[in-house]
């Protein structure tokens, strides 16, 4: 079972936190906003990827499990 | 005007006793044409629409049953939308289903509702369609035996009101914004519940499914892209309207039944405002059929197709549409607020040769940056029209970059 990340790009307004903490998964385009290169985090970027959840402070971005996000 | 390619077997189909007295048409004369409905389970219904191959005509031509099934297969009282929105400037094939034949969209949405359990039926149509609403009304009045309650809802306009989770979001709240999903509206829609929203032409064929069967319905069209369609020709055509055709219909077909070309075309806009440009050199040979249509990246959509005449300036067109769309973000999200202002800023650059060095290229990765990014699909519809524009229009950006164009302009409604 897989970890994704994704953004609620109607909450987020550009912080850029998750960047900063997650630069292996999620690069910032010219405005400031996440783009995220690899939705799959690897298990070795799940900690980082919960800092980087957890720092957002509008809490836009999310870490589903991808057995069920197809859903 | 509307009509159907004459001479193709099998036409009329959705059209058929369209006459022109711009009335709506009453109980009495659409069962003449169509007979009355047939008691239908909503199993066979189903089953009868998924064996159909029938696919929303709202422009995200998502196949119609599994839609049903989604909805059918949840729990509790579920509802469903008549996505009459109609957001598409050049489109005008629901407000004429709407507004000239309400029955037979009222017969596919009483039929969808049994389908999933409904007991209502809300038809939402948008402000530019309001002239169906004494049509609807009517027609609503004159069917007292449905089993389900109609209810009609006009909102305001605006190019993304006709987007899923909008007009479960306008039913609820009276907000007309996109929200973020999941959940989604089959899951979770209007009051709370599971809810099923069909554009009204692909309830007119769920009508027809019903009445006459699948294997019928595949009389017309071709073995991926069976029946029928209405589309909405405009731009440099002698009489421009809603038509009806069979798929895989050849686009200089249909272009011969609006009339023929008013001038030698450059290139035609396929599938609306988030759709693709197609060069004329490439067009006429093309059948308006998916698997044609995708071998030019393009895909009916919505059903709108507008020719550009020679006369006319695709690159400033494009220019004038990209900020329409940049104006019709509704700036909940970032990339949309930001990238699509950026990309028609830059596009305007290119068409009034004011483009700086790497324009072009830092436009493509703008458009490849805002795709998916956004809570509803925006932003990629708009990408999708300005990289098909950049690619096709090419030569126009060579020839831009010493100086702005002088061509006509076509008027493309931005509106």
């Amino acid at each position: 079972m897989s970890e994704r990340l994704r953004v609620n790009a109607i909450a987020c307004e550009g912080h850029g936190q998750c960047a900063e903490l997650l630069p292996e998964l999620i690069r910032l385009d010219d405005w400031g906003y996440p783009i995220i290169e690899h939705p799959e985090v690897p298990r070795e970027l799940s900690a980082h990827a919960r800092r980087a959840v957890a720092a957002c402070p509008t809490l836009a971005l999310l870490l589903e499990r991808s057995d069920r996000s197809g859903a | 005007m509307s009509a159907w390619l004459e001479g193709h077997p099998g036409l009329p189909r959705l059209l058929a006793g369209l006459d022109d007295s711009g009335a709506p048409m009453t109980l009495a004369q659409h069962a003449a044409v169509h007979g009355t409905l047939p008691p239908v389970h909503p199993h066979e219904l189903i089953e009868a629409v998924q064996a159909s191959g029938l696919r929303g005509r709202g422009g995200a031509d998502f196949p119609t049953a599994r839609k049903l099934q989604a909805v059918a297969g949840r729990r509790g009282v579920s509802a469903v939308v008549v996505n009459g929105s109609e957001t598409e400037p050049a489109s005008q094939k629901d407000r004429l289903l709407l507004s000239r034949l309400p029955h037979l969209v009222l017969d596919g949405a009483v039929l969808a509702a049994d389908a999933v359990g409904a007991r209502e039926v809300i038809v939402q149509i948008g402000d530019a369609a309001r002239g169906s609403l004494d049509a609807l009304q009517g027609a609503v009045a004159m069917r007292p035996d449905d089993p389900v309650s109609v209810q009609i809802v006009t909102a305001p306009q605006g190019y993304v009101a006709g987007e899923e989770s909008a007009v479960v979001n306008y039913l609820n709240r009276g907000v007309l914004l996109p929200t973020f999903v999941p959940p989604r509206p089959f899951e979770r829609g209007y009051r709370g519940r599971p809810t099923l929203i069909q554009n009204p032409e692909t309830l007119a064929q769920v009508a027809l499914v019903a009445r006459f069967g699948e294997r019928w319905y595949r009389e017309l069209g071709t073995a991926t892209d069976p029946g029928s369609a209405l589309v909405t020709v405009s731009g440099a055509v002698e009489v421009p309207g809603v038509y009806e055709l069979a798929f895989g219909t050849r686009l200089d077909d249909l272009l011969e039944a609006a009339g023929g070309p008013t001038e030698s075309l450059r290139a035609l806009l396929v599938g609306g405002y988030f759709g693709t440009w197609v060069d004329a050199d490439v067009a006429h040979a093309l059948r308006l059929a998916r698997e044609d249509l995708r071998g030019v990246g393009a895909a009916l959509g919505s059903g709108v197709i507008i020719a550009l005449g020679q006369s006319s300036c695709g690159l400033h067109e494009s220019a004038r549409v990209i900020d329409y769309l940049a104006g019709q973000s509704v700036r909940q999200c970032g990339p949309c607020t930001h990238g699509l202002r950026a990309i028609a800023d830059s596009t305007g650059a290119l068409a009034s040769g004011t483009a700086q060095a790497g324009e072009h290229e830092r436009l493509l990765r703008w458009a490849a940056e805002v795709r998916g990014r956004g809570a509803c699909h925006h932003p990629d519809g708009a990408a999708r029209f300005v990289v098909s524009a950049l690619n096709v229009f090419a030569p126009e950006i060579e020839s831009h970059r010493r100086g702005g164009c002088t061509s006509a302009p076509a008027g493309f409604p931005v509106a």
